[in-house]
């Protein structure tokens, strides 16, 4: 274990902070005045009922969503809203709720575009795929050959993805994302849709990416089982509001986040 | 178990990423190519040339212009008849005002006259997507089509309107106009479609072609990954035109040794489309078998009845032609989106296992 990894989550350096974020669509109030903060090498989590703003807010982080109101600050940069081609080339990577694959192209080829930012080569070398174009070619795919010996994808690397069930293409999506190298990796829902053995596999890859990589983690996740032994640190919201934000057992006895699971009239 | 590819290991990445992993393709390949380069000169006659092989390899060409675009990149367009029109008239206007550079630098460099053009037409592509695109596509190609007509410099002011190609020759043997002999013409078509499909071949498998399928695949997915839509679609623009572009000036330097607005127009780029979709949207070996197969219907459809004695008029044949191709767009968009090629690689995989069944 690192010295990082031994500090309280909530002492360590600071990564991304959300502050005063407001959202709305219309008349729809997404998100309203959210803010808390992710911390270098965490598993942050958000949960909430459905419609909470979860994916907004991920949409907010990494740029696809601009704000009305607030302040996002990575890296110690602070944006009124990012954009999602900054938050790449500045390491933030995501998977999607409903799969965002590349459905015609193969597992390779999936997560080979995972490495587009890292390769440079110009076109006069790929037209004749030929020095430094095979060059490079070949680097990314050893690296790439890498993430899938981690994620156990072998067998489909030359599968067309629109081919493979749901719980591998999340594997493949998760592949993609971890090509990029991000710092900060955003997942929704990696779990849903799985059956129990598909969840645990998914499970382990996301505490061994957090352990072995050591990268920063902020996931959505409704399994309040899978959430409470992952997370270092949970948010909580409900109608775009935050109700509550701390550790698993902090949550978890939180009257205001029993309220919102049951259905408590508001 | 004819075709397989059990047993062949690939003991590094460079051999697992070549373009022909399988040693049958590879060894297929070859075959092919030395039948294009030996036997087909030996033996066909110049009307088989002129009338069928020729052609087929330029609308090929063309055709694989149009499936970088359409197929890899996703972006729909019905002006690749326009963009081969700038190569041809591009590769006149060079032809006649520096009469002493060799033809072939001329064919080359005309397409970049052509990926220009299509660059500047790419640009709404930021804005507007599929049918709308479509629509701008169109419009491109009704203004060039108007350009050919009405700019009387770009025919040298010909009374005819039409453009018409000069004698050039390549070490001395005439390789343009009626002098060259169609085996001439048909050697250099031919390494030139070789060689640019070869290229295409390249860059769809390195990571401008990842990008372009990304593009077409999921386009915010590919944006959150870093890859920026502008300049992909641009670059799919230009380098489809370009291959239009030296596809027209081989059309009329190569093959036609004239030509005038029609030849460039709205039915060659709906000609060009049936061959991406028939021959398969996203595959390179698909622009051949769809060439092959829209060119040469109309052929074999005239030649069928008359080795049985009859004669079936020209209308007849048109109406036929246009069933079957009709019928066959419907059946490749609905049940085949991968069109001939996606059933030719079905069946290899049931070579593979045969005679088994499963
Ligand atoms: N692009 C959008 N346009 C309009 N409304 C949206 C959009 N995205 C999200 N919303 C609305 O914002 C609210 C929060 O949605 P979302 O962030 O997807 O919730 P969650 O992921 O927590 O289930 C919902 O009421 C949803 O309808
Ligand atoms: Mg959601």
């Amino acid at each position: 274990m690192s010295a990082a990894e031994q500090l309280a989550p909530a002492s360590r350096e600071l990564l991304l902070n959300i502050e005063n974020v407001s959202l709305s669509f219309g008349g729809v109030k997404a998100i309203r005045d959210v803010s808390f903060d992710v911390r270098k090498g965490e598993i942050r989590a958000i949960i909430g009922p459905n419609g909470a703003g979860k994916t907004s807010m991920l949409n907010v982080i990494n740029g696809f969503y601009h704000p009305q109101e607030g302040t996002i600050t990575y890296r110690g940069e602070s944006r009124r809203d990012m954009r999602p081609h900054i938050a790449a080339t500045q390491g933030i990577a995501r998977t999607f709720q409903n799969v965002a694959l590349f459905r015609g192209m193969t597992t390779l080829d999936n997560i080979m575009t995972g490495r587009t930012l890292k390769m440079k080569t110009g076109l006069f070398w790929h037209l004749f795929r030929w020095g430094p174009a095979e060059t490079e070619e070949l680097e990314h795919r050893e690296q790439v050959e890498r993430i899938i010996d981690f994620l156990e994808i072998q067998a489909i690397r030359k599968t067309p993805v629109g081919r493979l069930p749901y719980g591998l293409q999340k594997r493949v999506e998760l592949g993609r994302a971890l090509a990029m190298e991000p710092e900060l990796l955003l997942l929704d829902e990696p779990m849903a849709g799985m059956n129990l053995e598909e969840k645990e596999d998914m499970s382990r890859f996301i505490l061994d990416v957090s352990s072995q990589f050591g990268t920063t983690i902020a996931l959505i996740e409704h399994d309040m089982g899978v959430v409470m032994d992952l997370s270092d640190r949970v948010v909580v919201l409900d109608y775009g509001q935050k109700i509550a934000d701390g550790t698993p057992d902090e949550v978890k006895s939180n009257q205001d986040v029993i309220d919102a699971y049951l259905g408590v009239a508001h | 178990m004819l075709y397989r590819e059990a047993g062949q290991f690939k003991t590094t990445y460079r051999a697992d990423q070549a373009v022909f992993p399988i040693r049958q393709d590879f060894i297929g390949i070859i075959a092919i190519l030395a039948v294009l380069f030996v036997v087909v000169p030996l033996t066909f006659n110049d009307f088989w040339l002129k009338s069928i092989m020729i052609p087929t390899l330029i609308f090929a060409l063309a055709a694989i212009g149009l499936n970088l675009l359409t197929g890899y990149a996703g972006q729909l367009s019905l002006g690749t008849g326009g963009f081969m029109g700038v190569g041809a008239y591009a590769c006149y206007k060079l032809a006649t005002i520096f009469p002493d550079v060799n033809i072939l630098i001329h064919i080359f460099l005309s397409g970049f006259f052509a990926a220009g053009v299509g660059f500047i037409f790419g640009l709404p592509s930021l804005r507007i997507k599929g049918f709308y695109l479509a629509v701008a596509t169109l419009a491109s190609q009704f203004f060039l089509e108007w350009a050919f007509g009405r700019i009387a410099w770009l025919y040298n002011y010909n009374d005819s309107g039409a453009i018409e190609v000069p004698t050039r020759t390549l070490f001395g043997v005439p390789i343009t106009s009626a002098t060259a002999a169609p085996v001439t013409q048909y050697l250099i078509v031919l390494a030139i479609v070789v060689l640019l499909t070869w290229v295409a071949s390249n860059l769809v498998r390195g990571r401008f072609g990842r990008a372009w399928m990304a593009v077409r695949d999921m386009d915010i997915a590919a944006e959150l990954i870093g890859i920026r839509l502008l300049p992909t679609k641009l670059m799919a623009f230009a380098i489809s035109s370009y291959y239009a572009g030296v596809a027209g000036a081989l059309m009329v330097f190569m093959w036609l040794g004239a030509a005038e607005v029609e030849s460039f127009d709205i039915n060659v780029s709906f000609q060009l489309l049936f061959m991406v979709i028939i021959g398969g949207l996203g595959s390179l070996l698909g622009c051949f078998l769809g060439a092959a197969f829209i060119w040469n219907l109309p052929i074999f459809l005239r030649a069928v009845p008359e080795m049985f004695g009859t004669h079936v008029n020209a209308a007849t044949v048109e109406h036929i032609q246009f069933m079957i191709v009709g019928g066959l767009i419907v059946f490749f968009l609905i049940v085949e989106p991968n069109g001939l090629a996606r059933m030719w690689a079905v069946a290899k995989e049931k070579l593979r296992r045969w005679p088994f069944p499963y």
